[in-house]
């Protein structure tokens, strides 16, 4: 199973969060969303200049940088 | 009276249920938009009254923003009698995961179940009674929108008993934990002793500031990170206990959501739809030209006739006028004036029955032209700037605000800031109240100080009336430029600068790592009507509080000193002071206060430099300190009196006319006069709110920074107006200011690159 990071996700793939690294504060913020080990995302789209992007997790859709995605390491579906 | 909190996510219907609950009782503060304060109001639905108090719309009790902290202490220090947890039920498993931590405090609390109805809609199903079997506490589905089951909520709210013991859904992946750190607080007798003690388990800020804290930490996690494994179990729980309540229908692959989201975020014309967003909702609210038709008709060769080329006269020439003079108006114009009209006649009405009831010259002269010319200046803007409110609050509560920091948060990142901070200032077109309020939902406190500051340049409605009054002062007085085009560039000018000075603070004084942007993005909804119509009630409120108090005050007060002399004579163009010479204006107070303050404008051209009328830009400018609106009701005040018999118009471009003709003021200066009211110090109240907003010790430096930055821009402006050379002056101080900020960041580059390749 190929494991990397959410911030070199392209448009439409999927998997599963395997870990969430980062600083404090960045930290408790994507747990407090819902982007914990274990959890289901899908990359739906990038902003029209390449960053953020936006994903669905748990139902919702959330928006991140990509310097925050790189903090998340997703195994692909 | 019993009291009940009302808390949950942002966006779950939280304010929707606060205004079906609490009705006209409710004191939904000063300003409209966005829940960021506390909002108190009476639901008399029930047996007995209830006091129902709204909390900020958060996703979590860990103090990410202050709204975090505001919610948190204010549950676990006001002790309300409980809470009304309000759950979106279209989004169970993040709204629920705010939820296991409030049912770890020692609070009763229920669960409304909002949505329910979006949630049969598209075919899925959540069983409240299998939820309420789950959590514990009482579920009751409701429809805040539609205001059903509200009833049934409260009574089950007001049959709660009084107390509850905390109770987790951790307890058995760390059961020993949380018992060592429970023992930390009941040791020291504090209340919720469980909230707290998870709380010090995921390493809180606000529990590690306690005496013997991190030791308690360390004697419980024995160094082990607890806060992934806390989120973790939380949604764990959530999945596999409490989201079997809802059943999931098959859905078509893309909702109605999706299908706007994909234009509205587009690669391509997501930046375009933006702009002409905004150009329209400022086109619908202050263009004398709606479309563009009469331009049109103009540019085809058959322009459209005005209502003089029309013959009409009397009253039916006055009705047209409303709504057109050789081209439409926009809704704005046509709502200004309407009550323009209506004010008008009603001046008229007072005046005339004061002068045939033989009241004093001075009696007329103080009702006429002090009071209400003042508070009539001031209130012709109602309609437009409740306009411009009603555009943002659509925006706002459609999701389409939230979209727009999305797609907009690269380039602000630019400037060290996050795509959130974009709201606020857009909101200070508005007002800069609620703008400045709405800094909380920024996370970090150097962008809040920073996006606070600049707010006042993104130039608010009560501002506008100076724009327009001395742009159209300029075009009728030397003939020259085109109001609109002075007015727009006005407005960008003042963009300018908050992005110059954004970029110098984040350089300088507020330097630190640009904040992060982790944002829930909404689906997108009709804003309902009701919610939107009790924004613009409390804002008209608001405003008309402000009209007939602070403001009639200043203008009576600047009545008064401009009508009076040291020896207390009053000027009414018949009495002579000691030398037998007829007393004028200048002989007033107020004249020789501004006379005093005078030299202190002069490098921005507004100065000692004018005429025998100069210093009404000085008194002019300082009335704005209280309230902006000030500034072209000072000119209306002072006009009446310089010019026998002159009556106002609500526009003030007469009074500018007549202020240019008497003190031989300049265009540069004139559009130097303009940037300090728009960059200077705001009135009183945005003053008083930004103060209560900024970190402690803040609010002077950011006093100092706005006499600063309206010095250094109107004197540029005038400067380079009046003799252009003078622009390589400034460019050159810009070079050494630019440099010299380089330099002094050069010695810490090495370590900002280096900790910036850890992160990676």
């Amino acid at each position: 199973m190929a494991v990397k990071l959410l911030s070199d996700f392209t448009v439409g793939e999927s998997g599963k969060i395997t870990g969430v690294s980062g600083e404090g504060r960045i930290r408790r913020r994507l747990f407090d969303m819902g982007v914990t080990p274990g959890a289901e995302l899908t990359m739906r789209k990038k902003a029209p200049l390449g960053d953020p992007i936006e994903i669905t997790i748990r139902g919702y859709e959330l928006t991140l940088r990509k310097g925050e995605a790189a903090c998340v390491e997703v195994e692909l579906k | 009276m019993k009291t009940f909190a009302l808390a949950g996510n942002p966006n779950c219907g939280k304010t929707t249920l606060f205004n079906a609950l609490t009705g006209s009782t409710a004191h939904v503060g000063n300003w409209p938009g966005v829940t960021v304060d506390k909002k108190e109001g009476v639901y008399k639905g029930g047996k007995e009254h209830v006091a129902i108090v709204d909390l900020p719309g958060i996703y979590s009790l860990s103090p990410y923003t202050p709204e975090e902290v505001i919610s948190r202490n204010y549950i676990l220090d006001e002790k309300p009698y409980g809470i009304i947890n309000i759950v979106d039920a279209t989004n169970l498993e993040r709204n629920l995961y705010l939820t296991t931590q409030l049912l770890e405090m020692d609070v009763p609390v229920i669960i409304a179940l909002n949505m329910m109805d979006e949630v049969e809609k598209v075919g899925d199903k959540v069983d409240a009674k299998a939820l309420e079997e789950a959590l514990g506490v009482p579920v009751v589905a409701i429809s805040a929108l539609k205001s059903s089951g509200i009833k049934q909520l409260m009574e089950r709210a007001a049959a709660m008993p009084g107390t509850r013991k905390g109770a987790t859904v951790l307890d058995s992946a760390l059961k020993s934990e949380i018992a060592v750190a429970r023992a930390y607080y009941e040791a020291d007798g504090v209340s919720s002793p469980l909230f707290h003690a998870i709380k010090l388990l995921e390493s809180d800020e606000i529990e590690l500031e306690r005496k013997g804290a991190k030791a308690a930490l360390e004697k419980a996690a024995k160094g082990a990170d607890m806060e992934a494994v806390i989120a973790d179990e939380r949604y764990k729980y959530i999945s596999s206990n409490l989201a079997t309540a809802k059943v999931k229908a098959n859905r078509e692959a893309l909702t109605k959501s999706d299908k706007i989201d994909r234009v509205l975020t587009h690669r391509i014309w997501a930046i375009p739809i933006f702009v002409v967003v905004l150009f329209a909702i400022f086109h619908l609210t202050f263009s004398e030209d709606l479309f563009y038709i009469g331009a049109i008709a103009n540019a085809a060769g058959t322009p459209l006739p005005t209502v003089e080329e029309l013959g009409l006269s009397g009253g039916a020439a006055q009705t047209l006028a409303v709504f057109y003079d050789g081209a439409v108006f926009s809704p704005g114009v046509i709502l200004f004036n309407a009550l323009d009209a209506a004010t008008g006649s009603l001046l008229d009405v007072i005046v005339g029955a004061m002068e045939n009831g033989g009241a004093a010259a001075w009696a007329t002269g103080l009702v006429g032209d002090g009071i209400l010319s003042g508070i009539f200046a001031v209130l012709g803007f109602l309609p437009q700037i409740l306009l411009l409110f009603l555009f943002f609050s659509i925006l706002e509560d459609s999701g389409y605000m939230a979209r727009i920091a999305f797609v907009l948060d690269r380039i602000f990142r630019r400037f060290g800031l996050s795509g959130r901070a974009f709201m606020p200032m857009i909101m200070g077109f508005g007002c800069s109240l609620p703008a400045t309020v709405n800094t909380r939902t920024l996370a970090d406190d150097k962008e809040r100080t920073a996006t606070i500051r600049v707010i006042p340049f993104f130039s608010c409605g009560a501002k506008l009336p100076i724009l327009t009054a001395i742009a159209g002062g300029i075009v009728t007085a030397f003939g020259v430029g085109n109001a609109d085009v002075i007015t727009f560039g006005m407005y960008v000018l003042g963009v300018c600068t908050a992005i110059i000075a954004v970029l110098l603070m984040r350089n300088t004084t507020l330097k630190g790592e640009t904040p992060p942007f982790i944002m829930e993005l909404p689906a997108y909804h009709l804003p309902g009507s009701k919610n939107l119509m009790l924004h613009l009630w409390d804002k008209t409120k608001h405003f008309i509080k402000k009209a007939f108090t602070i403001i009639f005050a200043s203008t009576v007060i600047i009545w008064l000193l401009s009508s009076i002399t040291w020896d207390w004579k009053f000027i009414d163009g018949e009495k002579v002071g000691r030398f037998g010479e007829v007393l004028t204006m200048e002989d007033s107070i107020l004249a020789s206060v501004g006379k005093l303050i005078q030299p202190l404008f002069t490098p921005l051209g507004f100065g000692s430099q004018l005429g025998s009328w100069g210093w009404v830009f000085a008194v002019a400018a300082i009335t704005g300190l209280i309230a902006k609106e000030n500034v072209i009701a000072t000119f209306a005040t002072l006009a009446a009196c310089i010019v026998a018999g002159f009556e106002g118009t609500d526009e003030g471009i007469e009074e500018a006319v007549i202020m240019i003709q008497n003190t031989g003021i300049t265009i540069p200066a004139l559009i130097a006069f303009i940037a300090f009211n728009m960059t200077t110090i705001p009135c009183f109240a945005a003053c008083a709110t930004a103060k209560a907003e900024l970190p402690k010790g803040k609010f002077k430096w950011t006093v100092l920074f706005w006499v600063a930055t309206s010095y250094t821009v109107s004197s540029i402006i005038y400067t380079v107006g009046s003799w252009w050379w003078t622009l390589f002056i400034w460019l050159a101080v810009a070079a050494v200011v630019t440099t010299l900020i380089i330099l002094r960041n050069l010695g810490k580059f090495d370590i900002c690159a280096i900790f910036r390749r850890k992160r990676k």
